[in-house]
């Protein structure tokens, strides 16, 4: 028993998500309680749900959801490695693999579970692997990197993500079900199938109602998959994902009460079979049901804390709906999937070419929703599920809730939602909390996480919870903000308009009629493009200077080390031998690193902020211009060879490239430009992923327009046919400056146009029809910048005073000696921190200009 | 030209050093001096029409490379800030906190302007 004045000790045995989140809730109850962590792992609690994100460059650290700081500041022991061996339940100890004793008043499992792997003979080889933790990524990184093929057993959800992390390391992939469908828990057949033929699209390949027999030596792959039916399938590494089960080994060695099928039973309050042993997370068997998601663990842990500190909360079951994007490929699933429910009824829709399942199951009465499958298309998922929690009354039509928008989709909106409604599961915050937050002052989305914590967890709530504080600001009359930022209160549309009806030409001007405060690195770049887009004057005039960022400033981009790149243009890609031999004597007389680009041209790397005006001179002296690789303005025009050389070519793809990159190289936009044409349908340029895409027909121009090859690609959508050269021009002046007026800050055309409202079509009324009437301004606006235009290095190295920014210090000609380079592949490179600090001897000697 | 206020306080304490004149420095932006081999990043604001001088040092403590005086500048709150050009942290030029990290900050220096002659304390 414990004594009065000494503190209750509390073990906690596992530091997963779970087991971290109670120990989190128990240190904010403010309880007089000792806590004392026992983690098996090598590291304390990360983010298991974001796991995947480790191979599209996340590190361990951005993974941690704690650290030791956190937990010494908190007040708790924690020791790492410390994996339990056994329970003595009579002494109140428990003792780890490394001999170390720990007494509990209250000992608390959350030993989570582990990866099922199937007992088939040669499943215990090097590269057979599963996916659980941090280290198993390791091994799965290393061993990807000497594989060429992989197989995941296991078509679940699991699976499938670990699919996609093969698929993004470079392995042919493959996945192996055992079952005739995909994710077989949570969707239907039907839903299955849509997913299979859309993971296939993407280049997986699937096999259902596969059994696999034995693992062996393979002929072509490091081994061979024998399946029960007599085919095979050679693999260099295996992933196994074929289901988890509860890590109840203690439990079991200490004889508390086991579920048949394993896992630690416990009661509502998360008790086991031992009043002093609590079990939460994915080891704990409640009602018969292991919950392998985060958010039911958490109310389990929050109900461990209540019930430890006298309050009187309980575990009730949790709803299992999920929504997730595998592979790009949206998949929703609520409640009752497979229409168990006694007379429940159902509404299906499918659109094969596209690629979309959804069906509904509804009561008997087809007054409630039992649950949902939706594969390819999400957007209804939150209305849905708020249905489905909320008991709310299905509209007359029910499947209007399902199918592509008609005029009659009743749209239930925040308003809707009665405050019980769960907003955020994995938090367990409803309306009704996040309503009380914003009348106890609360004024954004940022606050409202704060001070509720929704959508700190698996973040898939995000788009509800901003709809539902959005509308009950605009109901108490808080303006929701679309200001640029602290210094301005307009859009940089509005800030646009501002800046051309007053005729405003200089940053402080539009600051001292306009906004307050002295401006940042937000607005003040946003209103240079912008009076540079309306005026084009000299972007370094003294006015203009202090808005642009460093690269525009220095006309160069910044590398990691302060140095800078420098890109002249070379329209089209097309160069003369002279032209590429003074690039080379260039880069040589400054030591410069030289690399053919992704935008088919040359980047000399590591020019000393000093060196710039001098290496630009014997540039310019050889007729280049500035590329503009630094500004937020038109890049490249790539170019195929076109129909001059190659035997399929209908257009001069390369003379258009060329015409097309000197009409609007300056033109200063929202973000950059890129353009691509090509001499045939080939599309060897690749038009088709660029801002504004023309490719070769018998007639003339085809123009697309709004691709993006970057973060988030999207194909051009094709804008008009068979253009003559004329038309193309004055169609890509008015898509350019039509852009240019009405985007947003930073705002790709790809992204502009799904947020422009009536998309392709109303661009092509603007355009071609001229529905606003605006298309002789957009093209006198364009004729004027092009007009406009000069290199802005040939007029800065003309200007000593200009030359004078270059110097690295106002007061020394010496040179910054924190740059320093190392040799590899016969060229420079900056030295890391590592290298510095080992010595400068290996340094190559920065040549002083 | 009126040198930022906290500086005044300061002056018995300090060696001033003359690193440049008035008309080396850029009306809302930063040049660097080299001070006794340190780099000293000083940015000349204008602020209600009246010029202030201030100086930091010019290493970024989280790019590791010596930038600050190429970062934009800026305010929040009112107070007056730089933005790395490198990984855009704030760094408010009067105290030399970074106002993203609470354990990362840059020097600040006292400045003072006698007539066109520019002074760092250090
Ligand atoms: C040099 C180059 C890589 C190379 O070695 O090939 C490059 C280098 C950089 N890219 Fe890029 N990109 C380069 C071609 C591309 C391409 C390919 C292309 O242009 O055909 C793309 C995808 C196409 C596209 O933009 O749609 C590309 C998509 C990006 C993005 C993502 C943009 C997006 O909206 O998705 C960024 C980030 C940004 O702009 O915010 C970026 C940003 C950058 C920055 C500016 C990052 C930075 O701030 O330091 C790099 C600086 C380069 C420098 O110092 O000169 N770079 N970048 C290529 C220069 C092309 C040129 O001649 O100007
Ligand atoms: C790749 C992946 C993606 C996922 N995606 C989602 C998702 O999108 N949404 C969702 O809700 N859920 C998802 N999950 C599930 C979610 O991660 C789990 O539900 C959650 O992590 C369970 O937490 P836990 O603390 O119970 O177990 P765990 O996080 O597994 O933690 C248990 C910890 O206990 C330790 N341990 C075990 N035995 C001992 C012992 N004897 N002594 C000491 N320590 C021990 C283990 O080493 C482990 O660190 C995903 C899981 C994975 C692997
Ligand atoms: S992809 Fe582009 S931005 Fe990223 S490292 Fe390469 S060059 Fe830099
Ligand atoms: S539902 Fe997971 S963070 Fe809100």
């Amino acid at each position: 028993m414990t004594s009065l004045d000494s503190k209750t000790q509390i073990v906690v045995v596992g530091n997963g998500m779970v087991g971290h989140h109670f120990v989190e809730q128990l240190h904010q109850s403010d309880a007089n309680v000792e806590i004392t962590v026992l983690c098996g792992e090598s590291r304390l609690a990360y983010d298991r749900v974001y796991l995947s994100s480790f191979f599209s460059g996340a590190s361990a650290d951005d993974l941690a959801l704690t650290t030791p700081a956190q937990y010494a500041e908190w007040g708790v022991n924690v020791v790492t490695n410390a994996l339990v061996t056994d329970i003595d339940r009579d002494n109140n100890k428990v003792t780890t693999s490394e001999g170390q004793v720990f007494s509990y008043d209250k000992l608390v499992l959350a030993t989570g579970s582990y990866p099922f792997v199937p007992p088939i003979p040669g499943n215990d080889q090097e590269h057979c692997l599963v996916y659980r933790t941090i280290d198993d990524l390791l091994a799965i990184e290393a061993s990807a990197a000497v594989s060429k093929v992989g197989v995941v057993v296991g078509g679940g959800l699991l699976g499938l993500e670990a699919a996609n992390a093969l698929k993004q390391a470079g392995l042919d992939t493959h996945v192996v079900e055992f079952a005739p469908q995909l994710m077989a828990v949570q969707l239907d057949q039907a839903g299955g199938n849509v997913l299979k033929d859309k993971i296939e699209a993407l280049g997986v390949t699937v096999h259902t109602q596969k059994a696999t027999q034995t693992i062996e030596a393979g002929d072509t792959c490091r081994y061979k998959m024998v399946f029960a039916d007599g085919t095979a399938l050679e693999t260099d590494m295996i992933l196994f994902s074929a289901g988890i089960r509860p890590s109840d080994q203690l439990g079991r060695k200490s004889a508390l009460t086991l579920g048949e099928r394993g896992g630690i039973i416990i009661d509502n309050h998360c008790v086991t079979s031992d009043p002093n042993i609590y079990a939460v997370g994915e080891c704990a068997l409640w009602d018969n049901k292991i919950f392998g998601l985060v958010a039911p663990g958490y109310t389990m842990a929050r109900t461990a804390v209540s019930h430890i500190t006298g309050g009187d909360a309980e575990f009730a079951g949790a709803d299992m709906s999920t929504k997730l994007k595998l592979m790009g490929v949206e998949v929703g699933s609520i409640g009752d999937a497979h229409e168990r429910t006694e007379g429940a009824l159902s509404y299906t829709y499918l659109n094969q070419p596209e690629g979309v399942y959804k069906k509904l199951v509804v009561d008997s009465e087809q007054k409630l929703v039992l649950g949902a499958v939706l594969v390819g298309d999400t957007s209804d998922y939150d209305t849905l599920l708020q249905y489905a929690l909320n008991s709310i009354e299905l509209p007359e039509h029910p499947e209007s809730l399902i199918l592509p928008s008609s005029d009659a989709a009743p749209a239930l909106g925040a308003d809707a939602l009665p405050d019980t409604a769960s907003i955020c599961s994995c938090l367990n915050v409803t309306k009704g909390d996040i309503v009380s937050a914003i009348e106890g002052g609360c004024c954004s989305v940022g606050d409202v996480k704060g001070e509720t914590k929704a959508s700190t967890g698996c973040g898939g709530c995000a788009a509800l919870l901003k709809n539902v504080v959005d509308s009950e600001l605009e109901k108490r009359g808080v303006e929701v903000s679309k200001a640029i930022c602290e210094h301005f209160n307009h859009t940089r549309q509005e800030l646009f308009h501002i800046v051309k009806v007053n005729g405003i030409r200089t940053f402080d001007e539009l600051l001292e009629q306009h906004g307050e405060g002295l401006g940042c690195e937000i607005c003040k770049p946003a209103v240079g493009s912008i009076l540079a887009s309306v005026y084009n004057d000299y972007i370094l005039k003294a006015s203009h200077l202090p808005l642009q960022d460093t690269n525009d400033i220095y006309l160069g981009n910044m590398q990691k080390d302060g140095t800078y790149s420098v890109v002249p243009r070379v329209p089209g890609g097309e160069i003369t031998p002279e032209k590429l031999i003074l690039l080379g004597e260039v880069a040589k007389e400054y030591n410069l690193y030289t690399k053919i680009t992704g935008g088919q041209r040359i980047d000399l790397f590591g020019a000393r902020v000093e060196q710039l005006p001098d290496i630009w001179e014997k540039l310019v002296a050889g007729g280049f211009e500035t590329g503009h690789a630094y500004a937020k303005a038109l890049r490249t025009v790539k170019s195929c060879v076109g129909s001059t050389w190659c035997r399929y070519g209908v257009q001069d793809s390369v003379g258009t490239a060329i015409d097309l990159e000197n009409r609007y190289k300056g033109l200063r936009a929202p973000h950059k430009i890129k353009f691509a044409v090509s001499g045939c349908t080939r599309e060897c340029a690749e038009a088709q992923s660029k801002d504004i895409g023309v490719i070769a027909t018998e007639q003339g121009w085809n123009l697309y327009v709004c691709g993006n090859g970057g973060m988030k690609p999207r194909h051009a959508d094709l804008f008009a046919t068979d253009l003559d050269t004329e038309t193309l021009i004055k169609y890509i002046d008015r898509v350019l400056m039509f852009y240019v007026k009405t985007a947003d800050r930073l705002q790709r055309t790809s992204v502009w146009m799904d947020n422009l409202e009536g998309g392709l079509a109303y661009l092509q009324d603007v355009v071609v029809n001229d529905v606003l009437g605006i298309n002789e301004e957009l093209e006198a606006q364009m004729d004027a910048v092009v007009d406009a235009y000069q290199c802005e290095w040939k007029t800065t190295i003309k200007d000593p005073e200009s030359r004078k920014r270059f110097r690295q210090f106002v007061n020394s000609s010496a040179s910054d000696t924190n740059i320093q380079f190392v040799s590899e592949r016969g060229q420079v490179r900056p030295a890391t921190e590592a290298e510095k600090v080992a010595g400068k001897d290996q340094f190559i000697p920065v040549s002083m200009v | 030209m009126t040198a930022a206020q906290n500086v005044i306080a300061l002056e018995q304490a300090v060696q001033w050093h003359l690193v440049c004149e008035t008309n080396d420095l850029v009306t809302n932006s930063g040049v660097c001096a080299l001070v006794d081999s340190q780099q000293v990043a000083l940015f000349c604001l204008k602020i209600k029409g009246e010029t202030q001088v201030f100086a930091i040092s010019n290493y970024d403590p989280i790019g590791k490379a010596n930038v600050l005086y190429r970062g934009l500048l800026g305010s929040i709150g009112g107070a007056p800030v730089v933005a790395s050009p490198l990984y855009k942290e704030h760094y408010f030029l009067e105290t030399g906190l970074c106002k993203e990290h609470d354990d990362v900050f840059v020097t600040a220096y006292p400045v003072k302007v006698e007539g066109e002659k520019v002074f760092v304390g250090i």
